[in-house]
């Protein structure tokens, strides 16, 4: 250790003020810090410190995507040989083969994802005169997590620049971003190259050459394509029950329990249920990420999901009325447009006919949850803390809005099945304003207990 | 009366190195020292060259923006030397002891029949005023003022610090007399906080509230939050427990007797050492602290949260109760960022041990880190039990937009309030001195 340190030392010695490289120290001290936590002693203030610097909490964060990354490798290339070897299942594929396969796969995604990055972050540490923070350390982990794993190299480089320098260092670099960097890394690859990020074909590794889709179930519940018949008798049971809704004719052999542990197409790192909330637990346990926001979260988007089974609820019946009336059968209400066509529903009871055949509205809730990136982006983007609100009260409110507008835009438009992701970029937006809220609050109690104290004063 | 105050945010430090509760009569140090850096803002004129020969009470020097704000010698000698610093400033006025320590004598007064008048008028010629600190802002109060109410704290939760009811135990009667001349100067009350199983309950002419809680409940900043809230264009004063007393033997004896009493703590004293120690004010550490290699410890006067860092001949600060040793950190750490490493530091993060492995701890000096920006939110709001948003004042303190200080409560902290959010924030941010430099704008721009 103290042959390492003096090496350090002797390395160091070009980057000390007044030396040729000083400059370039926050380069060398991004190293060395990593290595060893410096001897700084404190010079005003409070004498003694604790423990905890940005570094650990953001090494903690690393250390809680890990479960979700290592299955994320496993599931990309699980899917992948699943379809290849056309394989009765999922995992019927040897571990060892899809786990290597998948981080084949996944590697470069990260690797492209660190380097675009952290050059971007030391040449702005170089150019501010700051040391280099530890946030990209999570962030560049994220952005390859929630991106398909066929996304071309440079198209996810362009990405993770575009995040690096728009979405942070234009509004001050780290601590100052208003939007979270690897969402808006996601966002722009979304809006910039649609047909990479969205879609039936891509959420497996060459699903389009593929004779098998890699559609995901949101996709394939937005398309309607999820099955009709025993959608309808789901929805009469609305699935309370504990019963998974059964598979489709497209989606074979996807139960809830495949869905909860992850063994679906997806993002690479974002479909494992059970993997987020290993990392949500790691988060909480640490107090590194917020419970207050991941609760709210989940809160809002039940209560969301709730709301719109309700109304479907209210379809459905309607539906099974016309059903037992012999005015339609099941089958043509799903599958026959001119019967429904031919009923002249007009008014409440066309909406009646649409909410019960909806079938993104009568998906249970609490499956809403794990399906998707919704619980993926309530643990680790939601919970940033430095787009996220900053009160107590307002992660609260932030999370449970967040929660709420993920399954909002899921359902009322098809088109981003991928809610969650525009409802944390749109809450980001607007944390300042629910702290502003939250704060004036606080500034008004005070600005009362002042008048009533000079009320008093003037009486006595 | 008493009222109960429960405090439930905070974080007590349990540090090795307390102090044993045992007192000591200090030696005489060969040198005293008043310091007019230890009164915040004050802006000193001398009124003697070196040379001088003063008597113990007389007035040094006084405040060039309230004239009637003396500060006095602690003990009678020779005033042998002004140190002054950049720009001529005033450091230090070291006076040499002639030993007979002959003081001024103001005449005995018993405060309970005195005025309001007689005793402000006692305390500012006596230099017993400089006790007084007034909320806004924590500077000596003016001169002028008569407060809502006067708050004593003599609940000590800082770590390792010097516990003020020991500390008073022996004087009560000077403690009861100092009490009881404070309340006549305010329009209100005097509060006196102490801790659950006190003796002090039965101190009269004060209202007494037993306090509960972690630090810092005992901060007498947070005890005004609870009681009484400092609004805008309020004053309110705050006087420390000893100086109660200091302030008692005035009226009891007619003279200016400025004792004081500190524990020596901290794991780089001796453990025969650790003892709480009676000085005459301004004495020179180097009386107690022998021997110490400050490359390797570091001398506080104070506590390890808000206490200055002071060499090994210097002079005990005016208001400190506590004097700790604790060694420099200046070592490297192989990994240290690494989660649930290095438990022996304290910590209030989930991401140490440090809690679970309960027990004393050792602490140093080490930054643990280095400064960075601001990322992590709501590990302040767990140290800080007023209804107050720190992390926002300390950004408005910052940027110096006073509306939002006055909006956010810059009336109602201290520096030491924010103490251990020096302590736990991850960024390493300096809280103290913002809320500081952010007070300093205050006293500057409205006054």
């Amino acid at each position: 250790m103290k042959w390492v340190r003096n090496k350090l030392d002797q390395a160091r010695k070009p980057f000390e003020p007044g030396q040729k490289l000083e400059k370039f120290a926050p380069a060398i001290n991004a190293f060395d810090t990593f290595l060893f936590t410096p001897n700084h002693t404190t010079k005003k203030g409070a004498h003694i410190r604790d423990v905890v610097d940005l570094k650990r909490t953001m090494i903690t964060v690393v250390f809680a995507l890990i479960p979700a990354l290592l299955f994320g490798m496993w599931n990309t290339g699980a899917q992948y040989l699943y379809q290849e070897r056309q394989l009765g299942s999922v995992l019927d594929v040897p571990f060892w083969d899809a786990f290597l396969e998948g981080a084949i796969l996944v590697t470069p995604l990260i690797l492209v994802s660190y380097i675009v990055g952290l050059t971007i972050e030391f040449i702005f540490a170089i150019y501010r005169g700051h040391e280099v923070n530890e946030g990209y350390l999570v962030t560049g982990l994220l952005i390859p997590m929630i991106f398909p794993v066929d996304i071309p190299l440079w198209m996810l480089a362009l990405s993770v620049a575009f995040a690096v320098l728009i979405g942070k260092e234009a509004f001050g670099g780290t601590g100052m971003n208003i939007l979270n960097p690897a969402l808006t890394a996601r966002a722009f690859a979304f809006f910039a190259y649609p047909l990479y990020m969205s879609g039936n074909a891509i959420w497996v590794h060459e699903g389009s050459t593929d004779a098998v889709s890699g559609e995901t179930i949101l996709g394939a519940l937005a398309g309607g394509t999820y099955d009709g018949e025993i959608m309808g008798a789901a929805a009469e049971s609305v699935a309370f029950t504990g019963v998974p809704v059964q598979e489709s004719s497209v989606m074979t052999n996807i139960s809830f329990n495949d869905m909860f542990m992850g063994y679906i197409p997806g993002s690479v790192a974002e479909t494992s249920a059970l993997m987020v909330l290993i990392g949500a637990i790691i988060l909480v346990a640490t107090k590194v990420g917020s419970w207050r926001i991941i609760l709210g979260g989940l809160i809002g988007g039940a209560a969301m999901g709730a709301i719109f089974n309700f109304f479907g609820d209210l379809g459905s019946d309607f539906i099974m009325q016309l059903v037992d009336s012999d005015r339609i059968t099941m089958d043509q209400v799903y599958n026959d447009a001119s019967a429904v066509d031919a009923l002249n529903l007009s008014g409440w009871d066309a909406t009646l006919m649409e909410l019960g055949t909806n079938q993104l509205i009568n998906f249970p809730f609490w499956q809403h949850l794990v399906v998707g990136s919704i619980l993926f982006g309530i643990v680790f983007m939601a919970t940033d803390p430095v787009s996220a609100a900053q009160t107590f009260k307002g992660k609260w409110i932030y999370g449970i809005l967040i929660g709420f507008f993920g399954i909002m835009i899921r359902i009322f438009n098809p088109a981003y099945p991928e809610g969650i992701m525009l409802a944390i970029l749109l809450m980001n937006v607007f944390a300042p304003t629910i702290d502003h809220y939250v704060i004036q609050a606080n500034v008004s109690k005070r600005k009362k207990r002042a008048k009533k104290a000079q009320v008093k004063l003037q009486t006595a | 009366m008493s009222k109960d105050i429960r405090v439930r945010k905070g974080l007590d430090l349990k540090l090795k190195g307390e102090a044993d509760k045992q007192l000591v009569q200090a030696p005489q140090s060969a040198i005293y020292a008043v310091k007019p850096t230890d009164f915040h803002a004050v802006v000193p004129k001398l009124l003697y060259k070196e040379g001088a020969t003063v008597k113990a009470g007389e007035p040094l020097f006084y405040s060039k923006y309230d004239e009637k704000v003396k500060f006095a010698a602690p003990v009678s000698g020779t005033l042998v030397e002004i140190v002054r610093g950049a720009k001529r400033k005033i450091l230090e006025v070291h006076i040499k002891p002639d030993g007979t320590n002959e003081a001024v004598n103001h005449g005995k007064l018993d405060p309970a029949t005195a005025g309001a008048d007689q005793i402000r008028e006692t305390l500012l010629e006596s230099g017993c005023w400089p006790f007084i600190i007034q909320r806004p802002y924590s500077i000596v109060a003016n001169s002028e003022d008569t407060p809502k109410s006067i708050f004593v704290s003599a609940y000590t939760t800082a770590p390792l610090a010097g516990d003020a009811e020991f500390i008073i135990s022996d004087r009560m009667e000077a403690f009861q007399a100092g009490i009881t001349a404070l309340s006549k100067l305010t329009s209100g009350a005097v509060h006196l906080g102490v801790k659950k199983d006190s003796a002090l309950t039965s101190v009269k002419d004060a209202v007494i509230h037993k306090v509960k809680g972690p630090h810092p409940a005992g901060n007498v900043g947070v005890q005004i939050h609870k009681i009484d809230p400092i609004n805008m264009g309020e004053r309110v004063w705050t006087v420390g427990a000893e100086d109660v007393v200091t302030i008692g033997n005035l009226f009891l004896t007619g003279t200016y007797q400025p004792e004081r009493t500190v524990a020596l703590a901290g794991t780089d004293v001796a453990e025969a050492d650790r003892k709480y120690y009676r000085f005459i004010a301004g004495a020179n550490v180097n009386t107690i602290v022998k021997n110490v290699n400050t490359q390797k410890t570091r001398i506080i006067s104070g506590d390890v949260l808000t206490g200055d860092k002071l060499s090994n001949d210097q002079y005990l600060n005016f208001y400190h109760n506590t004097l700790t040793l604790i060694p420099e950190g200046n070592e490297y750490a192989l990994l240290g960022w690494l989660p649930f490493t290095r438990n022996s530091v304290p910590s209030n993060a989930g991401t140490s041990l440090a809690k679970l492995f309960g027990g004393k701890k050792k602490v140093d000096t080490n930054l643990n880190g280095e400064e960075r920006a601001l990322v992590v939110t709501g590990e302040m709001e767990e140290v800080m039990p007023m209804n107050i948003y720190p992390l926002q004042l300390i950004k408005a303190c910052m940027s110096g937009d006073i509306e939002k200080m006055e909006n956010l409560g810059i009336y109602e902290v201290a520096p030491e309030d924010f103490a251990l959010i020096d302590f736990t924030n991850t960024s390493k941010l300096e809280a103290q001195e913002t809320i500081r430099l952010g007070l300093d704008l205050m006293i500057t721009e409205v006054g």
